[in-house]
């Protein structure tokens, strides 16, 4: 563990000093008397309550200065605050990645951002911002998701440390896997120095959280996919048939009467952020409403169940992102999951998540899984998807059989969804399944296939 | 024009409107806040008042920008360096929010206190940022008089702390996490009974029995229940399993006898905890309507007053007991009929429970000769304030002198939390110390590298003195006294960033009425990420 603090914010003298040989140009030519004295006291005075592998030196600024790089994923709410307490904390080589343009109602909040830059690439805007209110910082930005931002992980992945700010569990999951994909086990002992620490949390209204992830070592994003309930869907009979709220109202006019309608042309989706569907969806929901007496729905409700809104404000993000920066500092990691809550006064609880013996995406065991052999494939896809502690969204099932690989089930390719279809209502009897069988799982929520292995019930 | 620029904030502070509200808006946008000394702590925290549109704010600073400072204020660039500190950030500010209006004052806080200390009168709210002890206190002295709130923020290295100070601060809308429903089961109103004598679970066909909402079905098995238990609802945990029970055997039968699918029946079985419990007043709102103002209504009494005691009138004569109804039931497995029209049951006593409360308001009003209903204090008219009567709150803050006062200090407080020497009570104390240092020396402790050793010595005399005055028998670590020497009174923008998030939010609950502020001192230690609010 000592190793490991030394890879982050607290810096070890042997490691600087071999750093120092390969300084970047150009480190201190934008600074001017005093402007890090604030931050030196930190790293050149010895204090009582600091980790005993911390050693104060004039070297650990240039260290940070130089050589420290950072991956900022999610250039929002928390993206800005990251930006800005690592830029004025000494950090200079940031990467920070984000596949969003700016919206009118990121401006509340997302202080990077200006009316002006709406439709601009969050990323883009970011860094340039930053570089230009903080002299030295050298902030690269990237717009980019899916197969571009897998690309640029394969080739960058000498991070110290990586914080996210995401607004999405699936993205989470991903890097969370991404960055498990990287351990290097020799004998099947995790060699350290592969692990990248990844900091992680998020906010809602006045609530959010921090937590400290050491991939491998301690608890992962899927150790703990329970503290990320799923999102409330309500039942398909309470909406087709008997609405009591408004908003019952309005997904029945998302899912069943849109399609329909097809309001806006054939093929055209409800896009949330245009204010003309907004408002097609709010007179329809209105309608429906009327029908069974239901008052409430409003236009502001209505985007709030279309989009799924998040309230959120300036003040709860500033926290947060602060109790990143501190989660892997000279004084300790934190251990490991903090939560912040100011609705009433204000209220922080840290505790210990831990790390799940038979993680799906981490544990390196298979997965245990049992089913009677007249179960069908169609039971097996649901457990996937409906498991509390799998949440997969669109999962591929494949195995092995008479020695060559047979897709189960595959529902991200068309034609091959259309060809294996028929097996979903077959028994796994019928399907040549057998007891210990080993099934490849695919699916978006993780880069890497999870591997089941199959116990046959009575 | 007026309607563009209206949607343009409405898309703009949409994420914000969706937790207060348009009138929390309103509020934000018509206030006014003060702060004391543009230090990184200082724009952090207007950084996160101007985002979401306060109305204006006044920087008051009588320093000149030095390179220090801008290493860790993000509004602040090496140009500013020389400049008047207030008038620097104020542009860098001023910039983030065309719709704020930023103003600032070239002066130190304490001319001002000495020449006009009237110019603080106008604010809402005055933030005051890394003030030496004896300004603190002297401005705390006269916004105590004043009635204007006063929130004292500081960043000291690794160690954050706010300190609120107001008299009185009434919150309607304190929007609880886990607030229960208002169901009334265990005393039904007339119209309730009445609406639930409308079914007759045995003789109703599988469809409708399948859909009644959970509410009916636990009031009418109450209802038997009472009617064989002496009008007792169940109350311990062996009469609420075989009250369940009872429910559980009403689950429709399919003709092999096995219990059919019904949903609306479990959810009353999973219920029946909460909903037996008991209608009553918290103990926070008993003690406001035992409170002073609340029983005597003058001409002047505030808004919130003249409204609690509205609410209770209606309890003690109307609400035989009870706060009016709140009228809203959750959702719950029913055909939308059966719930709509249980709802409205619940809306209407609503609303005529409403009606009575408004009655006693407008008889105190005219008692005490006044014509219109006033609407300050967050602007609510009465159904809010009945939606909301079981979660009234008031918060008193002590005022600075009672903390500092050898007479009032709360010193049970202190000793009994420095029972765990390690608890944020020691950075409490550890925060006079260095105040009674820079009192005695002009300076802070440790602020250049060679003042950090022989500091320490010093710095502990100045923590034994003050334990002495205060006769306090506490132990104050060595190690605490070495790490304040350390932090040189540095301020680290991240420190700095935490208390602006967390000091905007208690602003911003001020400012709204809504939510509820902390009482009255916030300790955040950065070192272990632990943090504590203590009454001082």
């Amino acid at each position: 563990m000592p190793e490991l603090i030394s890879l982050s914010l607290s810096l070890s003298l042997s490691l600087s000093l071999s750093i120092h040989s390969m300084l970047v140009d150009g480190g201190t030519t934008s600074d001017w008397q005093g402007r890090w004295d604030h931050v030196k006291k930190f790293l050149e005075r010895a204090g009582p309550f600091t980790h005993p592998d911390f050693e104060p030196n004039t070297e650990s600024l240039q260290f940070l200065l130089d050589t420290c790089k950072i991956l900022v994923v999610g250039a929002g709410g928390l993206g800005c605050e990251l930006l800005k307490d690592l830029a004025l904390s000494g950090f200079r080589h940031i990467h920070v990645v984000d596949m969003d343009t700016i919206d009118v109602s990121n401006l509340n909040r997302q202080f990077l951002f200006r009316p002006q830059d709406v439709g601009r690439p969050k990323a883009e805007v970011a860094a340039d911002f930053i570089n230009r209110r903080v002299p030295g910082c050298r902030t690269c930005s990237l717009f980019a998701s899916g197969d571009r931002l897998i690309f640029f992980f394969s080739l960058n992945t000498e991070f110290h440390i990586i914080v996210c700010g995401l607004d999405s569990v699936i993205a989470r999951r991903w890097i969370n896997g991404m960055l498990l994909s990287l351990l290097v086990y020799e004998d099947g002992v995790l060699n350290t120095s592969s692990i990248i620490p990844l900091i992680d949390g998020g906010t809602e209204g006045f609530k959010g959280n921090a937590r400290v992830i050491l991939p491998g070592m301690t608890a992962c994003i899927d150790c703990t996919l329970e503290l990320y309930p799923p999102q409330i869907n309500f039942p398909m009979c309470t909406i087709a048939s008997m609405p009591r709220l408004p908003e019952h109202c309005i997904e029945y006019v998302r899912i069943l009467q849109w399609p329909k309608d097809k309001p806006f042309g054939d093929g055209v989706g409800l896009d949330g952020d245009d204010p003309k569907h907004i408002q097609w969806v709010f007179q329809r929901s209105l309608e429906r409403a009327a029908q069974f007496n239901i008052t409430g729905v409003t236009y502001r409700l209505t985007q709030g169940v279309v989009k799924r809104i998040i309230p959120a404000v300036a003040s709860t993000n500033a926290v947060i992102a602060v109790l990143y920066i501190c989660a892997d500092s000279a004084y300790g990691t934190l251990n490991n999951y903090l939560v912040f809550n100011d609705v009433d006064g204000l209220y922080t609880y840290t505790f210990e998540a831990e790390k799940k013996e038979n993680c799906s995406a981490c544990s390196q065991v298979p997965q245990d899984m049992h089913f009677s052999p007249s179960a069908t494939l169609q039971e097996v896809l649901n457990y996937l998807t409906d498991s509390t502690s799998l949440q997969m969204k669109s999962p591929d099932i494949t195995t092995t059989l008479d020695g060559r690989n047979k897709t189960l089930y595959l529902q991200t390719i068309a034609s091959i969804e259309e060809r294996t279809r028929p097996n979903l209502g077959r028994t796994l009897k019928e399907l040549g399944l057998v007891d210990g069988q080993e099934l490849a799982v695919a699916d978006v929520t993780t880069p890497q296939t999870v591997l089941f292995k199959l116990s046959f019930t009575s | 024009i007026m309607a563009d620029q209206k949607t343009n904030k409405e898309q703009r502070y949409d994420r914000q409107l969706r937790l207060w509200g348009d009138h929390g808006q309103e509020a934000l946008e018509n206030a006014h806040t003060c702060l004391l000394n543009a230090t990184a702590t200082g724009t952090e925290i207007l950084k996160n008042l101007i985002l979401p549109g306060i109305g204006a704010f006044t920087i008051v600073d009588g320093h000149r920008v030095t390179g220090e400072d801008v290493g860790n204020n993000f509004f602040l660039s090496s140009d500013s360096i020389g400049k008047n500190r207030a008038q620097a950030a104020t542009e860098f500010l001023q910039e983030l929010n065309s719709d704020v209006s930023g103003n600032f004052v070239e002066e130190s806080p304490d001319k001002l206190l000495d020449n006009d200390p009237e110019f603080f009168h106008r604010f809402s709210l005055v933030i005051g940022v890394q003030l030496p002890e004896s300004t603190c206190l002297r401005l705390g002295s006269v916004l105590w008089s004043a009635g204007v709130p006063f929130l004292v923020c500081r960043t000291y290295g690794l160690v954050g702390y706010m300190r609120l100070v107001v008299k009185e601060h009434t919150v309607v809308e304190s929007h609880p996490d886990n607030a229960l429903e208002d169901l009334r089961l265990d005393q039904p109103f007339t119209e309730l009974k009445n609406h639930i004598s409308t079914y007759d679970l045995d003789s109703m066909e599988k469809k409708d029995h399948s859909h009644t909402p959970w509410i009916v079905v636990v009031a009418k098995y109450l209802e038997n229940w009472c009617n064989e238990h002496d009008l007792q609802v169940p109350k311990n945990y062996k009469e609420k399993e075989a009250f369940r029970q009872l429910i559980r055997e009403g689950i429709r039968k399919n003709e092999s006898g096995a219990p059919e699918e019904e949903e609306n029946f479990d959810e009353a079985i999973k219920n029946v905890n909460t909903a037996l419990n008991p209608t009553k007043i918290s103990s926070a709102v008993d003690d406001i309507f035992n409170s002073e103002q609340c029983e005597n209504i003058t001409s002047q009494t505030a808004a919130f007053w003249l409204m609690a005691r509205g609410v209770r009138d209606f309890v003690q004569n109307e609400g035989n007991g009870s706060l009016p109804v709140r009228g809203t039931i959750p959702d719950m497995i029913a055909d939308s009929d059966k719930f709509i029209s249980l709802q409205n049951v619940y809306r209407e006593k609503a609303l005529q429970d409403a009606a009575v409360v408004a009655k006693h308001i407008q008889s105190h009003l005219q008692a005490v000769g006044k014509v219109t209903y006033p609407f300050n204090a967050g602007g609510l008219p009465v159904s809010p304030l009945c939606k909301n009567a079981a979660f009234l709150r008031v918060v008193r803050c002590r005022s600075l002198a009672e903390e500092y006062s050898v007479d009032s200090f709360h010193k049970d407080t202190i000793t009994s939390c420095m029972d765990s020497p390690d608890s944020e009570m020691v950075l409490y104390l550890m925060l006079r110390a260095v105040d009674r240092f820079y009192q005695q020396h002009s300076r802070y402790p440790g602020v250049y590298n060679y003042q950090v050793e022989e500091d320490i010595s010093t710095l502990k005399l100045c923590v034994n003195s003050l334990l002495q005055e205060y006769s306090l028998n506490v132990n104050v670590k060595d190690d605490y006294v070495h790490e304040f020497c350390r932090y040189g009174a540095a301020e680290p923008h991240t420190v700095a960033s935490f208390l602006g998030g967390a000091a905007a939010q208690e602003a911003i609950k001020l400012i709204t009425h809504q939510f509820v502020p902390f009482n009255n001192t916030f300790i955040y230690n950065a070192m272990a990420q632990t943090s504590t609010t203590f009454q001082l």
